[in-house]
């Protein structure tokens, strides 16, 4: 590392928000995440020192369509959000797929193998690339998850379409060695030009396209042909009859799987998902006997392997998913357990780990959400009230000491599920949800509960911040004012410290109100400036 | 150190007690050096009071940022809990560093250094437990420097592969100039430890 003047130690979200610097981005929207969190973070933190215009958006749906309405304008723009924002967005990204925005446009997800910070489902979202059939690229390290933000803007510039990068949370909380490079001045105004070629979607234009969509598959597998990405690796006296295809964080794990049982196969990584490099891929197992291929999650990359394969080596024998659970994280045991048994050597992994208490998250000392928790367990019996939980800080309500969550499953979900719930039976139905999660998506379910008739009593916790994510700011609008434009008409702002006798007691009375009712506990998170303090301070300083 | 080895540090403790803090002076100590490097974390839930365990590794080409099982040649525990907890990663030849402190919690109020030597005795050849958190709170007036201690005192040791001097360049490039003095006090602390403050216990 000769270079080492310019190298910076970065996370890979960091990276890519160093590669969106280096490429000229002029507008930036998201709305936090983990495992994506430190992309938004960090342009908040530097987007006056670079002159970016940034935002964090209600939800990201609409963070994608600031971006679309940017990028239809000629200004560079980079969306980032974690794997279940991408659901929130697909809405406006499938159509964004068949328009053509006027500048570089790059949308950047996680996805959480392992579920370390997505307490509700693993997926594996690079499925899809088969709906939206734009560009896909996958870093595995922080160096290349700047490279490919570089490459992703300078394919959606040659092609004015969209290109996705896709992260995964080993990816994006990855430290590694990133060799800095020149940070260019972005260009933050345009103009939005009139042009039904380019941003119509009504049929029947929109199935024109969609053909000039799909069109593009072959010249842009071309163009990538050209550029340093989908290597093969022939190691010293490598074996001819199998080989190993792998992408993204697997390839790391490939390479030492190699060193520990000293094999030697030739290895293919895929660094494009979507195209996929074909010839490469053809030219890889036309003579081969036997592939291994190393993903995690799905296998999505050996479906289309056995789909090639027929035509090109029908004899050829895969394995993937036969060897390799589809759930949870990849890992360096993992795979070179995997890769022993694909050789047919002897490994073992000793498992020596021992049975200990698990340290379940908690509560921070002295946060306002102890005290919302302790009044209610003392004002109901817990048994006897359905709880429908929601995502933020709040839902460790479900750890002990409180074990009281009943339900949880997206963003925004309980007042609509406790809705549910009260429409067909007679308990006593809570849903929590918090200041920014209610904003992102709350506010419909609270209309069509009022409108459709229930009495679920909701309990805001309103700590001024998107506190689990990283205290993110949010719009400063005010929560009961929403509530009540919205039809509730029993509601009360408290300080559940300050007033947590009143709270108990208002708890009791409105569990007994036949209309919905809503109690905005607000006492601000203690931490809540701890992101807006490092605003002015730069990662990217040599 | 051979020149191509690369060397597996696991730094084992509970959200809170400043482990990525610890992993960003590795990472710059590293590139003082010249060395790859790689490191692993993990955010969210895990952060608030959780298990939270940090993967460093640095050589001459470093690949995975995940340690293997066995293959960790030195494991800091900053609680006596969370490194019982990383016992997985270590073989014989492991050395283990454990600050000599237990985070209670809901579930478990009680965890002393006996009940880790009962646990690991068979799985390390030799445990160092060092009371940093204890030192710090006394001669500093705090145990937030406790981290930053134990990096002097691994400093110390022959076969870690990072230099005092790029220790103490990470840290000035990290820690913010109002911490700064006080965090390289507690890191010469760690460095200039006494081997007589140390409770070695050879299994």
């Amino acid at each position: 590392m000769a270079q080492s003047k310019k190298i910076l130690p970065l996370l890979g979200n960091e990276a890519v928000v160093l590669g969106a610097l280096e490429s000229g981005v002029g507008f930036v929207s998201t709305y936090s995440g983990t495992p994506a969190s430190e992309i938004g973070n960090t342009f908040y933190r530097i987007k006056d020192i670079y002159n970016v215009r940034f935002e964090f958006s209600t939800n990201e749906i609409v963070a994608l369509e600031a971006g679309i309405g940017a990028a239809y304008s000629g200004v560079k723009t980079l969306v980032a959000f974690k794997h279940f924002g991408l659901n929130v967005s697909m809405d406006a990204f499938i159509p964004l797929s068949y328009t053509w925005p006027r500048a570089g446009m790059v949308i950047v997800f996680a996805d959480d193998p392992n579920c370390y910070s997505s307490a509700q489902s693993e997926q594996d979202s690079r499925i899809y690339k088969d709906l939206l059939h734009l560009p896909m690229l996958e870093p595995g390290t922080p160096q290349q998850a700047k490279d490919f933000t570089k490459l992703a803007f300078e394919i959606s510039e040659k092609f004015e379409k969209p290109v996705v990068i896709r992260m995964v949370g080993r990816v994006s909380l990855q430290t590694g060695p990133v060799i800095k490079g020149k940070i260019k001045r972005p260009k933050t105004t345009g103009k939005f030009i009139k042009s039904r070629e380019r941003f119509n979607t009504m049929p029947p234009d929109v199935l024109e396209q969609k053909r000039k969509l799909l069109k593009l598959k072959q010249p842009i597998r071309k163009y990538l042909q050209t550029k340093n990405i989908n290597p093969i690796i022939y190691p010293r006296g490598y074996s001819k009859k199998s080989g190993i295809i792998t992408s993204g964080i697997g390839f790391q794990y490939t390479k030492e799987a190699q060193v520990t049982l000293n094999s030697r196969l030739p290895v293919l990584r895929i660094d494009s998902i979507y195209p996929l490099p074909v010839e490469k891929i053809n030219q890889f197992i036309k003579d081969k006997s036997k592939v291994l291929i190393i993903e995690e999650g799905e296998g999505v990359i050996e479906k289309e392997i056995k789909v090639l394969s027929k035509e090109i080596n029908p004899k050829l024998r895969i394995f993937g998913k036969d060897l390799i659970e589809p759930v949870g994280e990849l890992n360096p045991d993992k795979v070179t357990l995997v890769l022993s048994k694909f050789l047919g050597k002897k490994y073992s992994i000793k498992e020596s780990s021992l049975k200990l208490t698990r340290r379940t998250p908690r509560f921070c000392p002295g946060c306002p959400y102890w005290s919302i928790f302790g009044a209610i367990k003392q004002a109901v019996n817990p048994e006897k009230v359905v709880f429908c939980g929601n995502i933020g800080c709040y839902m460790m309500g479900y750890f002990p000491p409180f074990e009281m969550t009943d339900t949880l499953l997206c963003m925004g979900d309980s007042i609509s599920v406790a809705h549910g719930i009260k429409k067909v039976s007679k308990q006593k139905v809570i849903a929590f949800i918090g200041d920014s999660t209610f904003l992102h998506a709350g506010i419909p379910g609270v209309i069509n509960a009022c409108y459709n008739k229930s009495n679920p009593l909701i309990i805001v916790f309103d700590n001024n911040v998107v506190a689990m994510t990283g205290h993110q700011p949010r719009p400063t609008v005010k929560v009961e004012n929403i509530l009540s434009a919205a039809g509730v008409k029993n509601i009360e702002v408290l300080d559940p410290v300050t007033e947590n006798e009143k709270l108990k007691q208002t708890i009791k009375q409105f569990l007994n109100k036949s209309e919905i009712s809503a109690i905005v506990c607000r006492h601000p998170c203690l931490y809540a400036n701890s992101l807006e303090r490092k605003v002015g301070q730069s990662p990217f300083k040599l | 150190m051979k020149k191509t080895k690369t060397y597996n540090l696991i730094i084992s403790g509970v959200g809170g007690q400043g482990q990525i803090t610890l992993k960003k002076i590795l990472c710059q100590a590293a590139i003082k050096q010249g060395l790859d490097f790689k490191a692993s974390e993990l955010h969210g839930l895990a952060q608030k009071g959780g298990s939270v365990v940090i993967h460093f590794r640095t050589g001459k080409k470093v690949y995975s940022s995940l340690i293997a099982q066995g293959k960790a040649d030195l494991i800091l525990g900053l609680d006596l809990l969370e490194a019982a907890r990383a016992i997985k990663f270590s073989s014989k030849n492991t050395k283990l560093v454990v600050n000599n402190l237990f985070i209670p919690f809901f579930k478990q109020s009680h965890f002393s250094e006996g009940d880790l030597l009962k646990l690991v005795k068979d799985k390390v050849k030799k445990i160092n437990l060092v009371p940093a958190s204890k030192i710090c709170k006394e001669k500093l007036g705090n145990e937030i420097y406790t981290g930053v201690f134990l990096l002097g005192y691994l400093a110390k040791i022959k076969s870690f592969p990072l230099k005092k001097t790029s220790l103490i360049s990470g840290i000035r490039k990290v820690l913010s100039k109002k911490n700064l003095l006080i965090n390289l006090k507690a890191f010469k602390l760690g460095a200039s430890l006494s081997e007589n403050g140390i409770k070695r216990v050879k299994t």
